[in-house]
């Protein structure tokens, strides 16, 4: 899809022609020079030729959609094999910029990318012109107006943030009409208001760039970019509107006629929104229907926002007004109902083309700036224009501030002032425009386009090169992408709610009030027209948060899946089977307690990718489910249909919790657990059966199944390595079963996992053992240990401890790991606080507990614990016996505990929910000093 | 003007309120009029009825808890000062406020802001807020959207997000220490949240009070 879009033949043509080919229907109240056509007929080649040698030889153009594959190999080619293009720059010239570019990166994170795409445009033009004595390239105004301009004003509009630029509407409109109007610098000749006008508009392409690299806070960020933005629009109608004084001639203006170059303003403005709006609605609509069809989804969006754009073109309203809105209106129902990946493509291929753009627009006003023949050196002109622009600027900011600072809840500072002021920069549109002067008309053009290009190369070269160090020592906050925490999003929900009962209280009609009028008419009535069922139950939010959500999901996951190639690269011997979920467990397990989101230990249990999707759901739970205020007043108008479509959400994520098998569902059982436990029993022990696929604890029952078979006969009689072994062989079963898709449950399945242990050679000394299994336990840690050192925060202690100590009584009779570098020396920093919290489930968790006193006694640390067999016991009794007896001797110096007394119920809960974490703990312990080769010979089946 | 005098003059200690609050007599006219719009028997006291009365509050999910953050605990009524005074919480923050160290904390600080929110929360005033409490006001802001499984998985992240010293419960200082984290975010809803009391009232110009 981005192909034909990037390459610009077949598709927009069609969506060109009407316009192009037939003159506008209505005869345009002003002149609009935007569409003559001279300069239409031949956009393509325009396009395609001279931007890519560029693309090509510069990878690192900054931004990194640029070098992405897009561009590579097959858009290319066509281009640089025009002949013009492969003789003058492609071969000779390429791989030297390209080396140049390479050499100078880190030379790209001082200057802003703008600043290099001109230089490079000033030497490319130099180049040109050396050679052919004439400039080749221009950037040509049709080019410009129809293609570039669009693309960027597009992604502009599209991926606004709407709540931001809403909420700041104000100061934007504000600053963008009125900057425009106040700085008509140079009165006097109708000519000087034309070049005020079209000097004065900050530039949105200049500002996204540089702004975009500084990172300025997103208030700032918004009012700037969203003022230029408008600008744009105000500039473009502001230009028509001298333009056509010019043509008629100021003798020949009257006043009458100021009011009408007002009132057209209105209407261009104004028009061109309604246009856009128009036109995001349809497009809306139409999305609605395209589920068959999901392929066509992000041709339509490019499609009718690019229509917008043209139609008010071609009504002569402001097109760029109507763009951005379109952008604006259409982006939540479009995404709301557009499928993932159509997202995914709208967004990339969005974002590529808009740079693209910005590429070439710098590039071109850098060729432009070569060819004297252009333009007139005028000293003073330009250094008038240079000091008025500046000072202007900041006039306006400081002034209209003062003004907005009245009526704004969080006034703009005075940094915030400096930065919106010096932020105030020129660039292409107003470039393009002053090219797009009829010299005929306006006899100093040539002196305008000098001053333009001076202009801009002053603001975007010098300005932008320092505003960077500006915004540092200034100290400007900047933006933080810190993703919304649930507290934030619940407490965000509790102050709206309170603001608007406050707002109540004291009788007003506030913004609050307005706000909510529009989310009620939204809700009941647009939303209900524009997005499909399925998404409308969700609230507005909802698409935001699973985009986020899922961005994070591919990020942990992508981990994941190093983590396990990692692991299984460095065990390649081992059996793998059983030990790579495993290893992504633990590794998910570790990164989602260090950074703070969930600390529930049954996680490890679960798929990898499961907790990410509770983590998901809860957000959507929120997003969908928390009220707006005054949202119960739908719920009394629409009851019905509210209540039905609450079902089918209900339904729906029942489902889903169904297919995850999240920890939600396993507190529930746990609830029921723990409910129960007191009258322990038959009823405790069936459950514990059904349970038994979905949890961890279903190893204590194939314990007795797997171990038994083979130890049964030997018990007394083995080596101690056999018995190792035997663990070994007893751990693997546990785990396999947790592990969803191979569940050896028979004994041969649990024999072929421990067969590996068995090939390295049983080893009676310590030592001995440790050594085989260094290299397999050295390279894991470096997979989970990182997050673990890494992650973890203070405040997350407790839930370190927690999973620690699940671990612990999960790693139950084994001896601890060997010495692990890393994770050791995470778990030691956190160690004051563990063995408390251990020993808090050490005392609880009873059963095991006291079984394995021994070995716990004998390492100082608390530290193993067998989880209790609570409600297997009855049952079971024999094969853990068995499994004691085995265990027992390999426990150094434990004393047998006789039988397990019956835990309290409490621990059971405790020792349950903490099963699944057995191998973590192994892997993380310290080395005791007589460590017992059983656990070592565990750790390395493990791995 | 005159209307105005005559109003605050009905009032009494108004110039100590106004000097506490920091509203101007335009806000404090407004409100009073408010007041006795609500005071429908004409007590002079507001009962949690009278704001009952008022049908968009009676929709709002945590409106009940407003309305009980007027009530000092034990009282049934609320006079006009106090209700000014519960009011000023929604005043936008002074920064040019001289620091002076004597002076009591103003009433509408950020850090009586978060103060008043978090009293919200806490229905039982034990300086926390537990999971019951959060659960409450989860289920009265969800509705019945979602089951009490979720809503408590829900409340357990919650807490253990913000929960530092693991006590189970949220401390006031754990709970101003959350919001900073989208820091912009919500020093706007705290902006939005101090001024909407008293900004738009349309008799009085909100930058009145700024000197």
């Amino acid at each position: 899809l981005t192909h034909p879009l990037l390459s610009s033949h077949p598709v927009p043509h069609p969506v060109l022609s009407p316009p192009l080919t037939s003159p506008p229907p209505l005869p345009p109240l002003l002149s609009s020079p935007l569409l003559s056509s001279p300069l239409l007929s031949s956009p393509l080649p325009l396009l395609s030729s001279p931007p890519s040698p560029l693309l090509s030889s510069s990878p690192l153009l900054s931004s990194p959609l640029l070098s992405s594959p897009l561009l590579s190999s097959p858009l290319l080619s066509p281009f640089v094999s025009s002949p013009l293009l492969s003789s003058l720059l492609s071969s000779p010239l390429s791989y030297p910029l390209s080396f140049l570019f390479h050499f100078s990166q880190r030379f790209t994170t001082v200057v802003p990318e703008s600043c290099m795409l001109i230089l490079l445009g000033l030497v490319l033009g130099g180049i040109v012109l050396l050679t052919s004595k004439k400039q080749l390239y221009q950037l040509e105004p049709g080019l410009f107006f129809l293609f570039l301009l669009p693309t960027i004003v597009g992604d502009a509009g599209y991926f606004m943030p709407a709540r931001l630029f809403f909420d700041n509407l104000g100061a934007i409109l504000l600053y963008a009409v009125s900057s425009c109007w106040g700085s008509g610098v140079q009165a006097g000749l109708m000519e000087f208001l034309l070049f005020g006008a079209l000097i004065s508009a900050v530039d949105p392409v200049a500002v996204l760039a540089v702004f975009e690299e500084v990172h300025v806070n997103e208030t700032l960020f918004i009012i700037v970019f969203g003022e230029s933005l408008l600008n744009d629009a105000v500039t473009v109608v502001l230009y028509k509107v001298y333009m056509s004084f010019v043509e008629v001639g100021p003798e020949n203006v009257q006043t009458a006629d100021y009011f009408k170059g007002v009132a057209s303003f209105l209407i261009v403005s104004i028009g061109g929104t309604m246009v856009g709006l128009i036109f995001a609605a349809l497009l809306a609509f139409i999305t609605r229907f395209t589920k068959k069809v999901r392929i066509i989804e992000p041709l339509l969006v490019f499609l009718m926002v690019y229509l917008a754009y043209l139609t008010a073109e071609l009504f002569s309203l402001s097109a760029i007004l109507s763009m951005t809105f379109c952008g604006i209106g259409c982006n939540k129902y479009v995404e709301a109902n557009i499928s993932q990946k159509s997202r995914t493509t709208v967004k990339y291929t969005m974002k590529t083309l808009a740079s693209i753009a910005e590429t070439i627009i710098f590039i071109f006003l850098g060729i432009s700036a070569v060819d004297k023949s252009k333009w007139a050196w005028d000293t003073g002109l330009i250094s008038c224009t240079l000091i008025f622009i500046f000072v202007f600027r900041a006039l306006g900011v400081v002034m209209q501030t003062w003004v907005l600072n009245w009526f704004r809840l969080v006034p703009l500072d005075k940094i915030d002032q400096v930065v919106m002021s010096y932020g105030g920069l020129r660039g292409a549109v107003a470039f393009a425009l002053v090219v797009l002067l009829d010299a005929e008309r306006v006899p100093a053009k040539d002196y305008f386009v000098a001053t333009t290009i001076i202009v801009v190369f002053f603001t975007v070269m010098f300005q932008g090169l320092t505003i960077k160090p500006l915004v540092n020592w200034l100290k400007v906050p900047r933006a933080t992408n810190r993703k919304p925490t649930i507290n934030e999003e619940i407490h965000e929900r509790a102050f709206d709610h309170c603001l608007t009962a406050v707002e109540d209280i004291a009788g007003l009609n506030g913004y609050h009030h307005w706000r909510d009028k529009w989310e009620q008419f939204d809700k009941n009535y647009l939303s209900k027209l524009l997005l499909r069922k399925s998404v409308y139950r969700k609230s507005e939010l909802w698409e935001v948060y699973q985009k986020i959500n899922i961005r994070d999901a591919i990020s942990v996951i992508d981990q994941g899946g190093n983590v396990l190639t990692s692991a299984r690269l460095s065990l390649p011997s081992m059996a793998s089977r059983a030990s790579f979920p495993e290893v992504t467990n633990v590794t998910n397990y570790l990164r989602e307690n260090g950074s703070g989101v969930c600390l529930d230990l049954q996680v490890i249990d679960n798929v990898p990718g499961a907790k990410v999707e509770e983590e998901s759901e809860t957000h959507h739970f929120l997003a969908g489910n928390l009220y707006k205020p005054r949202r119960r007043q739908t719920l009394h108008d629409s009851g019905d249909h509210e209540r039905q479509d609450r079902e089918i959400f209900q339904r729906n994520m029942k489902s889903r919790m169904e297919t995850f098998k999240t920890t939600r569902h396993k507190r529930h059982s746990h609830k029921k657990d723990r409910s129960q436990k007191k009258r322990r029993g038959s009823d405790v022990k069936e459950q514990d059966l059904n349970d038994k696929p979905r949890r961890n604890v279903s190893w204590q029952d194939k314990d007795p199944v797997v171990v038994p078979v083979e130890s049964e006969d030997e018990k007394g009689e083995h080596l101690e390595p056999e018995k190792e072994e035997d663990v070994g062989i007893t751990f693997v079963a546990r785990k396999v079963p947790d592990t969803p898709k191979e569940r050896p449950k028979s004994v041969p399945a649990g024999l072929e996992v421990c067969q590996s242990p068995s090939v390295a050679p049983p080893s009676p000394t310590c030592s001995e053992r440790n050594l085989p299994w260094k290299g397999g336990i050295g390279t894991l840690p470096v997979c989970v240990s990182m997050e673990a050192t890494k992650i973890i925060p203070i405040d997350l202690q407790q839930a370190w401890n927690q999973s620690i100590s699940s671990l612990e009584s999960l790693a139950s009779p084994p001896g601890p790991v060997e010495p692990l570098h890393p994770r050791v020396s995470a778990l030691s920093r956190l160690g004051g606080q563990r063995p408390v919290s251990y020993s808090g489930s050490g005392v609880s968790g009873s059963g095991f507990g006291s079984r394995g006193a021994g070995s716990i006694v004998a390492q100082g640390i608390a530290r193993f614990e067998f989880p209790p067999g609570g409600e297997e016991k009855d049952e079971e009794e024999g094969a853990l016996s068995d499994q004691e007896q085995e265990l027992q001797p390999l426990m150094s110096s434990s004393v047998r505990p006789p039988g397990p007394p019956p835990p309290p119920p409490l621990a059971q809960g405790l020792g349950r929910r903490r099963n699944p974490c057995v191998y973590l703990r192994s892997l993380v312990t310290a080395p005791p000093p007589g460590s017992e080769p059983l656990a070592r010979s565990r750790g390395p089946t493990q791995l | 003007m005159g209307s105005t005098n005559s109003t605050l003059s009905k009032i009494p200690n108004v110039e100590e309120l106004m000097q506490e609050t920091g509203f101007t007599p335009a806000h404090i006219v407004r409100l009073y009029d408010r007041f006795e719009a609500l005071d429908k028997e004409k007590t002079g006291h507001l009962r949690p009825q009278d704001f009952g009365a008022i049908n968009r509050l009676a929709m709002n999910p945590i409106g009940d808890r407003i309305i009980g953050a007027f009530f000092s605990p034990g009282q049934e009524t609320v006079d006009f000062h106090s209700f000014v005074r519960t009011l000023a919480h929604f005043r936008p923050v002074d920064k040019k406020r001289p620091k002076d160290p004597s002076m009591p904390e103003p009433v509408n600080s950020r850090t009586s802001k978060l103060k008043f929110a978090f009293q919200l929360y806490d229905q039982d005033k034990d300086g926390k807020i537990s999971r019951a409490e959060l659960l409450q006001v989860l289920r009265s802001m969800l509705e019945m959207q979602v089951t009490e499984e979720q809503l408590e998985s829900i409340a357990d992240r919650t807490i253990q997000e913000a929960d530092l010293d693991k006590d189970d419960a949220i401390s006031f200082e754990e709970f101003r220490k959350v919001p900073p984290a989208r820091a912009l975010r919500l020093t706007y809803q705290h902006g939005a949240f101090a001024a909407q009391g008293t900004q738009n009232t349309k008799t009085c110009k909100v930058h009145a009070h700024r000197k």
